[in-house]
């Protein structure tokens, strides 16, 4: 048996290699460069100027590649639009979130841990402070997740898909960990997410090993084609896992419980970035998953997504409701709005694959937005510096009053969470439950619907919290916004995009329909 | 631009700049009431244009392309009820904005206020206008985040409660009928204006239980903001606590959207399945009617006991949607718009009540003929209004209703009745008990209806008697819609 090296057609890669380049060469900078100053500014400029070189690769390709698709390496990558267009949003999610990774309040600190390794509370650590130290690892781990995910929503191979699973979830892992506040709580999460999502890898890799032992291949194009009745339930069950994993990483209940952990104990622009785009990036890979395999079955395995579907809506809003703090809040809405997502998948309408790359870019912006605003409430150490962000639900009261723009650009973003008409949200969510009433799940729509009118409910808590609440007065620790450049400015840009996504969808619904088509690599043979 | 789009666009934007430019709060009132006069001009001039010969027609009509992948449009026109409809919102809107007047409150706080009433304004224009359901949809759904903030953030000790409470109903029906709204995507004619109310209308279902399963759900909404009895609670909870001036918008024309929706959407484009569920329907009407009036009589605080008199009418109209007769179809139509002027009024006495002495409970009152006679011998003249004396327009109205119901439905227009007996109960109570008998200490200071007052009030009053004593003023402008919806419910019926 000889080995032929396979063609690769390089072109259709270029913006994924740009971004994973750059996170290389980040990594090099940190060992190189010894101003911590200098190094900051460089990769962040690096950083943002990679992704956006990689936006503009993407609407080359976009343009290039047309409708039809290009085969980049066999059967294994093939690019289509739809792959571009979670490209897209990923790059654009990273955008936001690096940006925040650079945002500093008026005291000069960032969200992150000056040293990682110092134990939290040491007296290392406050040396470390004390020198000005700062973890700019952080721009580089970025680039290596956002790289990753870009392949992730594009392989059509299981084995191919667990490297890039485990490629942007590494870099994920200690990004939680560097918080520069309440160190332990950012550990722990870190710990927990690590544990937990080592699980679901493994559950996935074994997933994908049971198919292999059933169909002898692990490439989707293969298993399209493929009937083996005597080892169904072998392929049923391998597909079953590996559909298992993805939902891990899409947060749904019940493989959710990592989710209020981390998203409590990662700094909130890793949060913000994490929130966004691994959302995008799962639900891309589940999404190419169900419509190159997993419709064929749909007899067999809708009841997994309808369980699903029903149990993170409920679960999520419910749980939601009794939080008390914000960002866990938010958490629990992202469980809730796993499962909006999923039940655009019930029955595999074809219109789900425009419909979800356009929900989870407004679901994106307005979560990257959210988690802006938040790290600009803190409370206030006794001599008036920024402290830790102020979480607490009750420490929100009456920001409306003092700080109309910044409250009112949340109340925007939970508006658009909610789903009411004139915000991105509302037109998202139409078009997901549009495909699933399609395909004649309504009663999974109207069970959503009905958990969207509670889950209302504690979106619109915060807002009652900030315009209608008076603020104590003796407040101990003081809660104050301390506006910083980035952060406003990512808000502002959120909440245009929120605006203009929900009055005047039709540009971008008419893209988002244009990569509204999964094709199906042909089979290359000899090779 | 048509002319719709601007009596849109002019409150919308004129609201967005008030709540966002600081250096116009200072004059957010003057802002308001020009912007709100500005719209009254414009919507007299529809009047003027509007070929009454052809009220059945939709005029002023303009369809664009607003979201073609979901069969979304930009489509307005009115025909006469909804330009009725539209005239009621553009007169009562400055009207409250002029009694707010002199509410005691910081600039930036009123600048609020208002700039929330303009939109609100634009919503309500807007929801009239719109010929696509997508459109209609999406206004019905996004006018509650400034009714929500109008109710939450002025108002009584109890509005952040009133204000959720108000919401979650809302959303609740409004989610409801989403699905119903996409569901309606797929048994129409699809493409990119499929959600056009002329592309909905007369659609053959491949099962009635389909059909009945969209009318429910457009209906719930549609019965939860009108509102009918059991789901009417959010609107005592909110009328005792918000603003007189929000209550006025919110009962005398936000809540006409619920009847409006049900005349023009649920029965237009549903006839079948309406009258399947009319007997029913019609019962729960009747209960409303009566049920509304028997609990207002029990009330003490007077913007509770106006809230339930209004409940009690929203179930009248509702009798005479789905009596599915031309006369009571008018008359319900015609009731709109003098419920709204009638229980518009009496809120906004009742809010100058309130202004002097702070309080809405009757208890409280009492001998205040002698103290003040012009301001007893208003509130009387519109009491009796609400209670459908002859010669006002709410008894024009009323009695058309009823009998027009009574070709439909005898027992149901009978019962009807009752309510009529009822409300000269409860008005003539509350009336009796705060301006008549011996004068309390308290009240002796009572200062009379100021200027700006009787400004308010007194076009409302002349608006009813005219339109009592000549009712064909109004009713040309509903003859031809009601008969056009009456023969599609018949035809379904064949």
């Amino acid at each position: 048996m000889t080995y032929n090296v396979p063609e690769i057609a390089w072109a259709p890669l270029v913006p994924i290699i740009v971004v994973l380049v750059a996170g290389a060469v980040g990594v090099l900078l940190e060992a190189f460069m010894r101003n911590v100053a200098l190094r900051r500014v460089v990769q962040l400029q690096l950083s943002v100027a990679t992704l956006v070189l990689a936006l503009f690769a993407i609407v080359w390709q976009w343009v290039a590649i047309g409708g039809d698709g290009v085969v980049v390496l066999r059967s294994m990558i093939y690019l289509d639009r739809q792959a571009l267009a979670w490209q897209f949003l990923l790059v654009v999610f990273a955008i936001g979130g690096v940006l925040l990774f650079a945002d500093r309040n008026r005291e000069g600190e960032d969200a992150f841990t000056p040293l990682a390794s110092v134990a939290p509370g040491s007296p290392d650590e406050t040396v470390a402070r004390a020198k000005g130290l700062a973890v700019t690892e952080a721009f580089p781990l970025a680039m290596l997740a956002t790289g990753g995910m870009m392949l992730f929503a594009s392989v059509n191979d299981l084995l191919f898909l667990f490297v890039a699973l485990e490629l942007f979830s590494l870099p994920l892992y200690i990004l939680v960990a560097l918080s520069r506040r309440r160190r332990l709580l950012s550990q722990e999460a870190s710990l927990k997410y690590f544990l937990l999502g080592a699980f679901s890898s493994a559950i996935f890799l074994f997933g994908a090993a049971l198919v292999y032992g059933a169909a002898e291949t692990t490439g989707m194009r293969e298993l399209l084609g493929l009937y083996v009745p005597e080892r169904q339930t072998l392929l049923l069950l391998g597909l079953f896992m590996v559909v298992v994993g993805l939902l891990f990483k899409i947060g749904a209940v019940p493989f959710h419980f990592w989710v209020p952990d981390a998203y409590q104990g990662a700094p909130s622009p890793v949060t913000a970035f994490m929130a966004a785009a691994t959302k995008a990036a799962a639900v891309a890979a589940l999404a190419r998953l169900s419509y190159l395999v997993l419709f064929r079955f749909a007899w067999e395995l809708d009841w997994v997504i309808w369980t699903v579907a029903i149990a993170s809506v409920i679960f999520g809003t419910v749980l939601a409701i009794v939080q008390t703090d914000v960002k866990r809040m938010l958490a629990y809405s992202s469980v809730a709005h796993a499962g909006f997502i999923l039940v655009g998948f019930a029955g595999f309408s074809p219109l789900a694959l425009s419909a979800l790359p356009f929900y989870l870019l407004t679901y994106g912006v307005a979560t990257l937005g959210a988690f802006a605003v938040i790290t600009q409430v803190r409370e206030l150490t006794p001599d008036g510096a920024a402290g830790a962000e102020a979480t607490r639900l009750g420490q929100w009261a009456g920001l409306g009053k003092r700080h109309p723009v910044l409250a009112g650009l949340m109340s925007l973003f939970l508006l658009s969470f909610a789903g009411i008409p004139l915000t991105a949200g509302f037109v998202g969510k139409f078009v997901v439950f549009r495909a699933a009433v399609e395909q004649g799940a309504w009663p999974l729509v109207v069970v959503a619907v009905l958990a969207s009118a509670a889950a209302a409910f504690f979106y619109l808590r915060l807002v009652v919290l900030m315009y209608f609440t008076d603020a104590p007065d003796d407040a101990s620790p003081r809660v104050e916004v301390r506006p910083t450049g980035i952060g406003r400015g990512v808000a502002i840009a959120a909440g245009v995009i929120v605006l203009v996504l929900g009055v005047l969808p039709a540009g971008a619904l008419n893209l988002a329909d244009e990569a509204g088509v999964l094709l199906s690599p042909p089979v290359v043979t000899g090779g | 631009m048509d002319i719709l789009t601007i009596l849109i666009a002019v409150p919308a934007v004129a609201g967005v700049v008030l709540l966002t430019v600081r250096p116009l709060r200072a004059y957010a009132r003057q802002f308001a009431l020009g912007v709100a006069a500005i719209e009254l001009i414009l919507a007299v001039g529809m009047l003027m244009a509007f070929d009454r010969s052809a009220a059945g027609t939709i005029q002023f009509s303009q369809i664009d392309s607003w979201i073609p992948q979901i069969g979304a449009s930009w489509a307005v026109g009115v025909n006469g009820i909804g330009l009725s409809l539209i005239m009621l919102a553009v007169v009562l809107t400055p009207l409250t904005m002029l009694a707010g007047w002199n509410e005691d409150e910081s600039e930036s706080r009123r600048a609020q206020y208002y700039g929330l009433m303009l939109l609100t304004l634009a919503f309500t224009v807007g929801i009239f206008a719109a010929r696509d359901v997508f459109l209609f949809y999406v206004l019905f759904e996004a006018m509650l985040v400034p009714l929500y903030f109008l109710i939450g953030s002025f108002g009584g000790e109890q509005r952040r409660y009133a204000a959720v409470k108000f919401l979650i109903y809302a959303l609740l029906g409004g989610l409801i009928m989403l699905v119903a709204v996409i569901a309606l995507y797929f048994a129409g004619p699809g493409g990119e204006q499929a959600f056009l109310t002329a592309n909905l209308t007369g659609l053959t279902y491949d099962a009635p239980w389909i059909e009945n399963l969209l009318f429910l759900g457009f209906f719930i909404a549609f019965a939860i903001k009108a509102p009918i009895v059991p789901v009417h609670t959010w609107l005592p909870s909110v009328v005792e606590t918000a603003r007189a001036g929000t209550t006025v918008l919110l009962v005398a024309v936000l809540d006409k959207v619920g009847i409006f929706g049900m005349l023009t959407l649920v029965v237009t484009l549903f006839p079948g399945a309406s009258t399947r569920a009319a007997p029913v329907i019609i019962v729960f009407a009747v209960f409303t009617a009566i049920y509304g009036a028997l609990v207002a009589i029990g009330q003490d605080n007077m913007y509770r006991l106006v809230g339930f008199a209004s409940v009690s009418h929203s179930g009248v109209m509702v009798l005479g949607i789905f009596a599915f007769t031309r006369t009571a179809i008018e008359g319900a139509t015609f009731y709109m718009l003098s419920s709204g002027l009638s229980a518009g009024a009496l809120f906004l006495l009742i809010g100058f009540l309130v202004k002097r002495h702070g309080t809405a409970s009757v208890r409280v009152y009492g001998g205040l003929q002698r103290v003040v006679p012009v301001f007893a011998g208003t509130f009387l003249i519109v009491g009796l209004t609400a209670l459908a004396l002859p010669g006002t327009s709410p008894f024009a109205s009323e009695i058309m209703v009823l009998i027009g119901s009574y070709e439909a439905t005898r027992w149901g227009a009978i019962v009807a009745t009752l309510s009529v007996i009822l409300a000269a109960l409860y008005v003539l109570l509350m009336y009796q008990k705060v301006f008549t008998g011996p004068t309390p200490q308290a009240m002796e200071p009572t200062t009379e209806l100021s200027l700006m007052e009787r400004v308010v009030i007194w076009p409302l009053i002349a608006a009813m008697l005219v339109l009592g004593f000549v009712p064909a003023l109004a009713v040309d402008y509903f003859k031809d819609p009601s008969a056009a919806i009456v023969v599609s419910v018949e035809e379904a019926g064949l």
